[in-house]
């Protein structure tokens, strides 16, 4: 078990890539004249990328829209993503890895999924703002945990929620989606679930006993 | 080679077919012209080996410009490439995947290589259904051990039915499974006798043997020893890290631009211009290709280069494009269509699929899941037997792909957790995340298709793309074997999840209409210049050479005559290079 997994060292992994990055291309510096035009229009590191939607810079990614939500909305956003995935003892909340912005990311990108998505959410943050004023005289921000949990608890599964909070629930689940997809693809998400991956090895082997285990498998199964 | 052309052959494409047609070639010193539709694309530094989710654009979710994710290796291309339509009859809703890139589709592929078998060559023999192959799997076998000695193929030999073995060594080691793997094989062993063998794939799981390979596959060539050793000397094993689908910058996976180009160039034998967008062939008046019409999209002028013989390797529908496009006085249907068949007996693979939630898996102790990226298992088809004795309502079979645990997380990654948890929000979502995180299995059927007429391309008379070539127009209808064989897929995968005591996520549908994927969505698209023994029923023989335009070659899936349940790049490659040989032999007697 100690030694599982046997990670490639350092040394070999880097100096693995850099010579396959210093090697030369496939058809070399001389290409043709439509790879001098992307390489003049692209930024650094990829001198091959036209840097247009179909062909972007996969190693220096830029989001080339415009964020189209307002503080005020980010605000109230903000506390709903904490509301879904709050602090404890293992990772910190959501807007501190920036869930908030990446939903605005999300909702004002030039795609028809996303647009509707956007309308799902913009006018769901009126809605919560709104019935927060109407049960508790404050917006959803303001309000202390309880509160929060009062509202949030009669949304949070459409299968459950009366008549009235069909259209809440689905806007608490698309931002409970989008929540979790900011969260959990980032390093300090990865961690909290004890993603261990995505560093090279030196052999790959077995899965370790314990895991076998755990799945009721014994080696040789 | 005649006085006046430029090139011995002008090969257009430049993914599995062209790739391999240019390496064969281009080794056995004939001078070889590639033109490639899309840009110059080099993964050795354009590949985005680690890059996490969370440093892309939406978290690397897909878009249309980009449907497979950001990080896809796919350039210029996806579902809709920029300008360049194509239409669907009403009803049919073909979906065609292309990629504006040197190497082609092979960049970003699954790198699943499955031989066909000697039933998959003699399907109307064994079932009245469909073609015979004009060659056998004898005829090919020697050359699916070539292809797999060269590009690097794990897996294991069964010696299970109609599922073949390569001969020894020519296989690398295959993956140790995942636990999810070893899981999902103890079940289908104890409760429903279905195999889980290691898959076949295109991942050096180590390095190649640069000493024996080389001289093993071209005796008597000294240059051919010389590149290919030195292409395989410069692959480094998989250091099971990264998905396969962003490219591979170690060159540990197949891929046209890392494993087939570099040699093929380094022959100097070999001219490779990209960006150029192949319209049509061109005949003399005795009927002979004498090369090809291209834009140059650079200049967006009409260019032409000619050789002695022409190679269309441009993907099965592209390169049908290209024939019907190339119309004359003396080929006023198009070239090489005296049949009337080009474009005709269309396939893809039949696909259906459902997810499943494993209890057993939850709360696994952290460990590392990646591999190979890709699968270390699958189950090749079993049921044989059944369909012989006429007990099932389908006439071919499928394999199944499997594969979740606790992989890197990407968008979506909890959809769907509440209906397992109530909607719960908070810190208890936490822990459901934490808990059910690696628990979900997603199974993919991958079965053959039966050519029938109703599936076929032809030219659109109403659109040009932006470079004014005329455009193609799809048309499809599966039979009654490929839906009932849909639902059959989802009822094993029931069968499988609840065998190691899960949940079906999703829905089994009683139609198998409404759950088969669309067509050309599993971007296995084959056929539309079929071979065969006869010039009034086939496009090509079993060469890939024309039967009307002699000094013509169709090396990539177009010639299909059959779609097994095998993934065909393998195939495609193993048919280019028997081809090749072929030609050269034929060069050599004079006869081209």
């Amino acid at each position: 078990m100690d030694e599982w997994p046997r990670r490639m060292d350092r040394r070999t992994a880097v100096k693995l890539i850099t010579a396959a990055a210093a090697a030369p291309a496939v058809l070399g510096a001389c290409g043709t004249g439509a790879t001098e035009s992307a390489a003049s229009r692209s930024r650094s590191g990829n001198p091959l990328a036209a840097g247009t939607p179909s062909d972007p810079n996969l190693l220096e990614p830029v989001v080339p829209w415009d964020l189209t939500l307002s503080e005020d909305e980010l605000a109230t956003l903000a506390s709903l993503c904490d509301t879904i995935i709050p602090a404890d003892d293992r990772s910190p909340a959501a807007s501190a890895v920036g869930a908030h912005e990446f939903i605005d990311e999300w909702v004002s990108a030039p795609y028809d999924a996303m647009r509707e998505d956007g309308v799902l959410v913009r006018g769901g943050l009126v809605w919560l703002d709104e019935e927060s004023e109407r049960r508790f005289g404050a917006r959803f921000r303001e309000l202390s945990g309880e509160s929060r949990t009062e509202i949030c608890d009669d949304i949070c599964y459409a299968p459950d929620a009366a008549p009235e909070f069909q259209a809440a629930a689905r806007f608490f689940d698309k931002v409970r989606d989008l929540t979790a997809t900011a969260f959990y693809t980032t390093r300090v998400g990865l961690d909290d679930l004890g993603y261990v991956g995505n560093v090279p090895l030196a052999s790959w082997d077995p899965p370790p006993e314990a895991a076998l285990r755990h799945a009721g498998l014994k080696p040789g199964d | 080679m005649s006085a006046r052309s430029d090139y011995d052959v002008i090969v257009v494409g430049s993914g599995a077919a062209g790739g391999m047609s240019a390496l064969v070639l281009a080794v056995h010193g004939l001078k070889v012209l590639m033109l490639e539709a899309g840009r110059n694309y080099d993964p050795l530094v354009e590949t985005p080996m680690f890059q996490l989710p969370s440093e892309a654009p939406l978290r690397g979710a897909g878009t249309p410009e980009k449907p497979f994710g950001f990080y896809d290796a796919t350039v210029d291309g996806g579902w809709q490439v920029p300008g360049e339509p194509y239409a669907s009859a009403d009803g049919a809703g073909f979906m065609w995947w292309r990629a504006r890139m040197l190497g082609g589709r092979t960049n970003h592929w699954g790198r699943i290589s499955l031989r066909m078998g000697e039933y998959d060559f003699r399907p109307y023999s064994r079932d009245g259904l469909g073609f015979d192959w004009p060659l056998t799997y004898d005829d090919l076998a020697p050359y699916y051990d070539r292809t797999e000695a060269l590009i690097g193929v794990y897996g294991s030999n069964e010696g299970l039915e109609n599922t073949p073995s390569s001969s020894p060594d020519v296989l690398l080691p295959p993956p140790a499974p995942r636990v999810h793997e070893l899981l999902t094989r103890k079940a289908c062993a104890d409760q429903l006798d279905i195999p889980v063998i290691p898959a076949h794939l295109a991942i050096l799981s180590t390095r190649q043997d640069a000493e024996r390979w080389p001289a093993e596959l071209f005796p008597d060539n000294p240059l051919a020893r010389r590149v290919v050793g030195q292409s395989m000397r410069s692959r480094a094993a998989c250091f099971w890290a990264t998905p396969c689908g962003r490219g591979c910058s170690i060159r540990a996976n197949f891929q046209s631009t890392t494993v087939l180009l570099p040699p093929a160039l380094a022959t100097g034998n070999l001219e490779v211009r990209t960006d150029a967008m192949v319209r049509e062939v061109t005949v003399d008046s005795s009927g002979r290709a004498t090369g090809v019409h291209y834009v140059d999209k650079t200049t967006r002028l009409d260019e032409h280069a000619s050789a002695s013989v022409v190679i269309l390797a441009a993907s099965a529908c592209e390169s049908v494009r290209i024939l019907l496009n190339s119309k004359s006085g003396a080929f006023p249907q198009g070239l090489a269509n005296g049949s009337g068949l080009v474009g005709k007996y269309l396939m893809d693979t039949v696909g259906a699929s459902l997810g499943g939630q494993i209890p057993v898996l939850e709360g696994m102790p952290p460990h590392n899941q990646d591999g190979a990226s890709a699968m270390h298992l699958y189950m090749p088809w079993w049921l044989y037997g059944q369909q012989a004795a006429g007990r099932l309502d389908f006439a071919r079979g499928y394999h199944i792909e499997f594969g979740g645990g606790r992989r890197m997380p990407g968008p979506g990654v909890f959809s769907g957790l509440e209906q397992f948890t109530g909607g719960v929000y908070g810190r208890r979502f936490k822990e459901a995340a934490r808990r059910y995180y690696g628990s979900f299995l997603y199974f993919d059927g991958r079965g053959e298709m039966i050519p029938n007429e109703d599936c076929y391309c032809e030219i659109d008379p109403e659109r040009v793309d932006r470079w004014g070539i005329p455009t193609l127009k799809f048309h499809w209808k599966w039979s009654k074997h490929e839906l009932n064989q849909a639902r059959h897929m989802q009822r094993t995968f029931r069968d499988i999840i609840e065998a190691m005591g899960g949940r079906v996520m999703g829905t089994v549908h009683e139609d198998g209409a409404d759950s088969i994927a669309r067509p050309g969505e599993i971007i296995h698209e084959v056929g539309g210049a079929i071979m065969g023994d006869d010039p009034d029923r086939s496009v090509l023989n079993q060469y890939c050479q024309s039967w009307e335009v002699p000094n013509l070659f169709v090396t990539d899936g177009a010639g299909f005559v059959s779609n097994a349940d095998k993934n065909p790049t393998l195939s495609i490659m193993a048919i280019a290079w028997r081809a090749c040989d072929y030609l050269m032999d034929r060069m050599r007697g004079g006869a081209l």
